[in-house]
């Protein structure tokens, strides 16, 4: 089937089975390698988006089912080839990370916290993210992230940027 | 892990989609896709069909309408659980909201979605079994009201025909001046199914005395349980913990609970007790603060 | 952290240079490359838990669309070398895919390849197998008995190992003291399970006879394991470690699965690969961890020192042997753990069974051995009415005593013991906890203190292999650096491993800057192939701070040498007159008789006329290091120094349960850290709440369980449960530095004291919370509902006295 979507701003027209998750149109029909396949069955996170700004897992949605919202990738949050959003920064300034394999879940599930709620608690960002599994940092680093950037863009008034 | 193959449609409108259901034994409606979607993936459910309603116009709403809360049944999870409406007339389905399943996967799921499914862990079908919601389905031109009671009939199995769409739940909204709810459960994880869930609303008058009450029990049987024998003994009476305690644990002697890897029988049947003495408890001070 | 002014660039709270790729979703995974014309390789696994292959029928799979091939067992084993095993114990082969005999469910009988996964998928499920269903066992002390059902009949036994090793003078020991005490403590199946399943691609190039692979792996000797298995020389495997591994702790090591596809890919004339979904991952990865039971006895006096033990472990492997076994040798260089016991007699069991096959988990079989040894100290305590702290403090090597020499044959390095727990008491309040511990307990809870000291020994050697094997003359691993500086003055560092989130490429070039005296930043690190490489051992037990800190060290020092070489050259004078500072070389009698870097880097690579006579042109080197105290070959009673550098971490927590629900909820953790010199802050403070994390899980929640009829019950993310940000609470780090002496910087390893620590330390909470009621609760996980079970029983039997 065919299939118009919106992603990071950009109208991308793909053909795609039916079954194929937006993860795996993603992945490898657009090559936006940045969300990655963990478990395929909707518990670890590893493969969010933003869906017109919430986070949701790519990988309990068809690709035929994606028409028409706006879709953000991790691909879209950086302003510029090499530069960083605020919540990209800081997560390498708290190394919220080890493997980076869950990484660009957790920036897209705190940029979806943090353009609803701009002075999240230590509790709501541990909410925010507890649907995104970290096997690696034990999420301390994570969570520090996540209030470093809220903080700075408190302080710079930044917004999380697009969408 | 992927799905077998299968067609996808999108129908303009319910009639349509009810056509294709019609049309296809082996087709399942999708809206969320939440549950659905992880079954697909591992091949335990294989659709010939995908029958998308997640857009259907009309069916995504929140209002209310003779003393009761209509809720359409594509409305996003996530929806409900910030509505002010919900949060002022079902305060029970506002404190359990929080509890299904994760942040981006309320994003995604709906409420028809999650009472089809008639998981007895699942939070909304146990507000709806203990509310004594009223599910309306469309089957074909027909519309057809079932009330909970009669809609869950076995584990993930509901009196919904397979031509059949669910378009809405209809949760009564307690009047009374003075009503409370509580909500508890258990899990391993935080965020996990419930191995027992209870679920409390009481009415209470001026002087603290019930004057009505709900109370229900998710996860430790195929279907959630009503403890309406319990909801009557309550009637006239102030909060005694070891009274409710007494009547909840003689409701519960009968019960046949699931016993899984997670959790035994026993444990279901002991704690379903305690999480409903908490809840009935949580319900009653919760009401009196609103006095 | 180190005293200031100590180090440059080392131990300075530095960024991490690979996050920036990660955070842009540039990291390259293994799943990310797709060489043009790859095909996929779907499964098709065994059902039952022993079975006889009867027949195959790959006819329908074949006619479906985009199938390229259907490969059976038969085919694969007559055209490969079985898979490399650590024990001697030839009888028990394996195959990436069952031949004749499936030996778990789970266990990979057929590989369907085709145009996409999908399609492979599709067609796995049309391949027609017939089975015989065949007697199995399960558990590990069953498997052990005589009489039980063979996995492997050729084997003739299902013992894959069974030793007992003695040091010093037990029965004395044992005679001599007044008190002992037995029990047995379980440790369950879990594993460290990455969010990046394995996966791994394969190309094979017939007209330059090259296989090519891609690979989440983190496994020494890979290269030439598959290529022996492959019958290929070793020159025809290139591996390529600049893939990102999405992390691993031990277990990224899918040998079996290298196998498979670049047979496939030989076969077939096309790249093939294989990303395991989450499902075949978890029941046919290969990568469970250990499944243990321990029978301890020590010997003590009535101060609860304790003079001797005697350990009986008994590890359920699984169907297949690998490496797995081994995992009973390493904790045999901490076997006493921080304390001093004089005498030890250790039984090591390795049994096989119908379930999965067990891989190398994060700290190789010492974290079940390290809970083991606390669990009882626990109960040493217990028993005489002594305080737990107090009786650890009596038992654990006083900071004098370093070196310290343990009976199986380890000299620890050094260690501050009794300071880390004063400084940890000191930071947590412990009286304080000790009161909040009462008030919870007043309010009707079941709360309880955890206490747990755990060593992570650290710089990753090989004794055990000829320790448990001594046909292996295996006695030490290299790892390496080799470091370029170019023509236009850029340092390149270059290393021969993958990494999975350790930070090797910030570790290397902090280590090359602070060396050269040049900005990190500027140090470009890189990764060779592994026709490029430098003998290396990939990432495993702690060593890379140490191993790979220590090759980049020295190389990064080999090449200093060689510009003040050229420098003391040109300017006349003997070398020891020369200073380097900031990349330029002076005379230290006159500061502006100098040589700048550029200088320095034009003579050496342009003006060759210009080196002194005989000096190798260019500025390259490398530097192949050994681990320090290895080599040696085991005594004929079995002592040797395991692993160089002993780190040693102490937990604290309050656990709070609430009694009618037995969910155990982590009130306050707070850990004292002791791993040397730190490189990296940052780096050191996540793998340390990392492996904290680990462990909650593999405490709390983790368990890879089998039903009655030998079916693996939690093969997804829904029935195997990872701890979430909620089930991992605030970690207060309390640290301590003691430097160890082999090391270039003092630094030690830090990647598995988290995992180490925690579940001794949780299930010493969960005991101390309910002993009161008469539970004692020996085996792990501590499951919600198991725990509440247990404590209805114990509330209700107290109701019936
Ligand atoms: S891959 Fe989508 S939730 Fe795990
Ligand atoms: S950084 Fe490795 S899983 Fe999160």
């Amino acid at each position: 089937m065919k299939v118009e979507l919106d992603i990071n701003n950009e109208k991308h027209a793909v053909e795609v089975e039916p079954r194929m998750s937006l993860l795996d149109c993603l992945r490898d029909k657009l090559l936006l390698n940045g969300a990655h396949a963990g478990c395929e069955h909707g518990v670890c996170g590893a493969c969010t988006v933003l869906i017109d700004g919430a986070a949701v897992r790519s990988c309990l949605m068809f690709a035929v089912q994606a028409d028409g919202y706006a879709i953000t990738t991790i691909e879209g949050l950086s302003p510029g080839p090499g530069e960083l959003s605020p919540i990209q920064d800081a997560f390498c300034e708290t190394h919220g990370m080890q493997c980076g394999y869950c990484t660009p879940a957790m920036i897209l599930a705190a940029h979806a916290l943090l353009s609803k709620n701009s002075q999240p608690t230590r509790d709501e960002i541990v909410e925010a993210i507890s649907g995104n599994i970290c096997r690696c940092t034990g999420y301390a680093q994570i969570v520090e992230a996540i209030a470093l950037a809220a903080e700075r863009m408190r302080g710079q008034n930044i917004k999380t940027g697009q969408p | 892990m992927k799905p077998a193959p299968f067609e996808y449609s999108r129908p303009a409108s319910l009639d349509e989609a009810c056509a294709l259901l019609k049309a296809d034994d082996s087709a399942r409606l999708i809206a969320g896709g939440q549950t659905l979607v992880p079954l697909m993936a591992m091949r335990l459910a294989r659709p010939t069909r995908l029958i998308d309603i997640a857009r259907l116009p009309g069916l995504a709403y929140i209002h209310e309408q003779g003393g009761e809360i209509a809720i359409g049944a594509i409305t996003k999870q996530h929806v409900v659980e910030s509505d002010p409406l919900v949060r002022a007339k079902l305060p029970l389905l506002a404190m359990a909201m929080p509890h299904v399943g994760h942040t981006a996967t309320r994003a995604r799921g709906t409420v028809g979605g999650s009472l089809a499914n008639a998981d007895s862990a699942a939070e909304i079908v146990l507000v709806a079994a203990t509310l004594g919601a009223t599910l309306r389905w469309r089957d074909g031109g027909e519309a057809r009201d079932i009330a909970a009671a009669d809609f869950f009939v076995g584990p993930m199995v509901t009196a919904l025909p397979q031509t059949a769409c669910l378009v809405e739940a209809r949760f009564p909204a307690w009047s009374e001046p003075h009503v409370g709810v509580g909500f508890h459960e258990i899990n391993a994880r935080a965020s996990d199914f419930a191995f027992v869930s209870a679920a409390a609303q009481v009415a209470l008058d001026a002087e603290g005395r019930c004057t009505r009450a709900a109370i229900g029990i998710g996860a430790a049987t195929a279907i959630p349980l009503r403890l309406d024998g319990v909801a009557q003994s309550l009637h006239g009476a102030r909060f005694d913990e070891s009274k409710v305690r007494d009547a909840v644990k003689a409701a519960l002697a009968g019960i046949e609970p699931m016993a899984d890897l997670h959790a035994s029988a026993a444990y279901r049947r002991r704690v379903a007790a305690t999480l409903a003495v908490r809840a009935i408890g949580d319900a009653f001070r919760a009401a009196a603060r609103r006095s | 952290m180190s005293a200031p002014g100590k180090f440059r660039f080392v131990s300075a709270d530095r960024r991490v240079r690979e996050d920036r790729r990660f955070v842009a979703g540039k990291g390259r995974f293994v799943a990310d490359i797709v060489p043009a014309g790859t095909k996929h390789v779907a499964l098709v696994h065994c059902p039952h838990p022993a079975a006889r292959i009867v027949s195959i029928d790959k006819a329908a799979a074949l006619a479906m669309p985009g199938v390229a091939y259907v490969l059976d067992g038969a085919e694969l084993a007559g055209a490969t070398n079985p898979l490399a095993m650590g024990l001697d114990t030839p009888n028990v082969a394996r195959w990436p895919l069952a031949s004749d005999v499936a030996r778990y469910s789970g266990e990979w009988v057929a590989a369907v390849v085709a145009d996409t996964r999908a399609l492979a998928e599709d067609a796995a499920e049309a391949v027609q197998i017939e089975y015989e269903p065949l007697p199995f066992v399960l558990d590990g002390e069953e498997a052990y008995r005589p009489g039980s059902p063979l996995v492997h009949q050729a084997h003739g036994s299902n013992v894959l190992l069974d030793r007992t090793f003695v040091w010093g003078e037990v029965e004395r020991d044992f005679a001599a003291s007044p008190h002992t005490l037995k029990h047995r403590v379980t440790w369950g199946r879990s594993s460290t399970v990455p969010i990046e399943t394995f996966g791994v691609t394969a190309s094979w190039d017939p007209w330059r006879e090259m296989l090519d692979i891609w690979a989440s792996i983190q496994m020494p000797k890979y290269p030439d394991q598959t290529a022996m298995a492959l019958k290929l020389p070793m020159s025809s495997v290139r591996v390529h470690y600049d893939v990102d591994v999405g992390g691993s702790y031990g277990v990224k090591r899918g040998i079996k699965h290298t196998v498979l596809v670049g047979y496939l890919s030989r076969r077939l004339g096309v790249p093939v690969r294989l990303i395991e979904d989450r499902m075949e991952n978890m029941r046919g990865g290969d990568m469970h961890g250990p499944e243990r039971n321990f029978d301890v006895e020590v010997a003590f006096d009535d101060q609860g020192v304790i003079r001797s033990m005697k350990m009986r472990a008994l590890d359920n492997v699984g169907a297949y042997a690998g490496r797995s076994p081994f995992q009973l040798g390493k904790p045999i260089g901490a076997i006493v753990g921080p304390y001093k016991i004089k005498s030890v007699a250790y039984q090591a069991i390795a049994v096989v069974t119908n379930k999965t096959v067990q891989e190398a988990v994060r700290a190789f079989g010492q974290a079940p051995t390290n809970y083991a040894i606390e669990r009882t100290i626990d109960e040493v305590a217990n028993r005489l009415g002594l305080d737990r702290l107090e009786v650890r403090r009596r038992n654990l090597i006083r900071h004098e005593e370093f070196p310290y020499l343990i009976p199986s044959g380890s000299t620890y390095d050094s260690g501050d013991y009794h300071v880390v727990i004063d400084k940890v008491l000191a930071h947590a309040g412990y009286g304080d906890l000790i009161a909040e511990r009462d008030r919870l307990r007043g309010q009707g809870m079941l709360a309880g203190i955890g206490i747990a000291a755990c060593l992570e020994p650290s710089g990753g050697n090989s004794s055990f292999e000829p320790l448990l094997n001594p046909k292996v003359g295996t006695t030490t691993w290299m790892d390496s650096c080799r470091i370029s500086i170019d023509l236009v003055g850029s340092i390149t560092a270059t290393m021969h491993t993958t990494s999975a989130g350790q930070g090797h490429e910030t570790m290397v070039g902090t280590v090359v800057g602070e060396v050269l005296e040049v900005d990190p930043e500027r140090v470009r690190v890189v990764r060779a192939d592994s026709l490029n490489s430098l003998p290396s051992n990939s990432p495993v037990g702690s060593r890379m701070a140490i191993m790979l800190g220590g090759a980049a060290f020295h190389a990064a020092n080999k090449l200093k040498d060689k510009l003040i070489a050229i420098a003391a050259h040109e300017l006349g004078m003997p070398v020891e007159r020369i200073a380097y500072k900031d990349g330029n070389a002076f005379d230290t009698a006159a500061p502006d008789k100098k040589r700048t870097w550029v200088e320095l880097v034009t003579i050496a690579h342009r003006h060759i006329h210009r080196l002194p006579v005989g000096m190798e042109p260019g500025l390259s080197v490398s530097h192949i290091m050994p681990v320090p105290t290895g080599g040696a070959l085991p005594t004929a009673d079995g002592r040797v120094q395991m692993y160089p550098c002993f780190s040693f971490e102490f937990h604290l927590v309050l656990i709070a349960i609430d009694p009618d629900l037995g969910k155990p909820q982590i009130k306050r953790y707070v850990v004292g850290h002791d791993c040397g010199t730190v490189i990296n802050p940052k780096i050191v403070r996540g793998m340390t709440i990392g492996g904290i994390a680990h462990g909650i899980g593999a405490a709390l929640y983790e368990e890879f369980a089998y039903s009655n009829d030998g079916l693996l019950m939690t093969q997804s993310f829904m029935d195997y449960l990872l701890p979430s940000s909620h089930e991992v609470p605030p970690v207060e780090i309390v640290h301590h530095e003691t430097p160890s002496p082999h090391t270039v910087f003092g630094q030690k390893g830090s990647g598995e004291s988290g995992y180490l620590g925690a579940p001794a330390v949780i299930a010493s909470a969960v005991n101390d919370a309910v002993r009161p009621l008469g539970i004692v609760v020996n085996s792990l996980p501590i499951k919600v509902a198991q725990l509440g079970d247990m404590i209805a029983a114990a509330r209700d039997n107290k109701k019936g006295n």
